[in-house]
């Protein structure tokens, strides 16, 4: 049944409205979740806000464990959903980039939008400066190409990568951030905040 | 309204884990209607790819970063799943604000640094948030959440990253924000 659009059971067309649809869920949530503040965001690096943390392990194990409830039902086709092929040096290099931008920063491209649009200036500089980002690699691609390429890994899952299956390593990521939320919850005590 | 308060209320913010959930749930739709995840940094490359196709339209032909991509939306960057889910997300944000009552135009940052030095962190941060995403594929939306969400290896990789160096750096910057 599902994904929907590879099962032609709704149009082009109408996967871009509901594309429209779920950024509309998308950013409402992240917004009403504190998302929109670089200094919630940027709380997690040092304990006073770790928001950051919980919506995104919670998000994710959502996530997770409801994709592969409608697998086993049957209701969606994980087969047809796409999965980024994984480029080892580049992911890496890629994120720790990225980490630098989040911490200098205060946001990740997502959150800059939902900031931006309730009013942050700084978040629109933000987005200034990522468009900026985006069109100097484009520029500078060529000489990145080869690097950009190496360590093609495919499409490796976790599981894959383990050696177990799907439910196992959903479990055990489930396991790791209960006790991720439980030091979360434990540093938002012992350093003491204010909302903004 | 006819009460009015002295003191501004603080603002109020979703439980997290309630968010998380609803997140996570977006998550599913998205892959159950669309066959893919959520993301951010896509719709900046389209618009960034649409800008140097007006702007400089030869060299968009010519560089290989452009014509991929242009190849690969039909000519048409902006036509993209990504792009209209921004588009969602910058008015779910909004209508979330209204609702909340968090519209306001503002610099936000610690007392101890000025609106100046935040706005140009912010770019720095920006510049490096955007070629980061171009290098790693994707970034916290599109690499990391919705990759774990599949299980993809690559996702898991990406947030390590993105957070362990967030961590590993946090005390260089701590001025900025505590």
């Amino acid at each position: 049944m599902g994904p929907l659009i590879s099962y032609d059971i709704i149009s082009q067309n109408s996967n871009f409205l509901f594309a429209f649809l779920i950024g509309i869920g998308f950013g409402f949530v992240l917004e009403a979740s504190g998302f929109s503040s670089s200094r919630k965001l940027a709380g997690v690096f040092y304990g006073y806000d770790t928001v950051v943390l919980k919506v995104f392990f919670t998000a994710a194990i959502t996530g997770m464990i409801g994709l592969l409830f409608l697998s086993l039902f049957n209701w969606i086709n994980l087969d047809l959903v796409y999965i980024k092929p994984t480029f080892l040096y580049s992911t890496i290099a890629g994120g720790i980039i990225m980490g630098a931008g989040f911490i200098i920063g205060g946001f990740c491209p997502g959150t800059s939008f939902c900031a931006a649009s309730i009013g942050k200036i700084d978040a629109m500089f933000f987005i200034g400066g990522m468009l900026v980002g985006v069109l100097i690699f484009a520029e500078a691609f060529p000489l990145l190409e080869d690097f950009y390429y190496a360590k093609n890994l495919g499409i490796p899952t976790l599981s894959e990568k383990l050696g177990l299956k799907d439910g196992v390593v959903v479990l055990g990521i489930i396991i790791v951030a209960m006790g991720m939320f439980w030091a979360g919850e434990w540093a938002e005590k012992k350093f003491p905040r204010e909302e903004y | 309204m006819n009460t009015t308060t002295q003191t501004t209320p603080k603002t109020k913010y979703l439980n997290p884990y309630v968010g998380g959930v609803l997140l996570g749930l977006v998550l599913i739709a998205a892959n159950f209607v669309a066959g893919r995840g959520l993301g951010a940094s896509g719709a900046a490359k389209s618009a960034v790819v649409a800008a140097v196709e007006t702007v400089a339209p030869d060299h968009a032909q010519n560089a290989t970063f452009y014509s991929e991509y242009l190849e690969s939306h039909d000519g048409k960057p902006l036509n993209a799943w990504l792009v209209y889910q921004m588009l969602g997300v910058i008015v779910g944000a909004f209508l979330s604000g209204v609702l909340f009552k968090r519209l306001k135009f503002k610099v936000e940052h610690s007392p101890k640094i000025t609106s100046k030095k935040r706005i140009i962190l912010a770019i720095a941060g920006g510049v490096l948030f955007g070629f980061g995403s171009q290098l790693g594929r994707g970034c916290t939306s599109g690499s990391a959440l919705s990759g774990m969400a599949v299980l993809s290896f690559g996702g898991f990789i990406s947030m390590a990253a993105i957070f362990g160096t967030g961590f590993a750096l946090a005390y260089f910057f701590r001025k900025n924000w505590i």
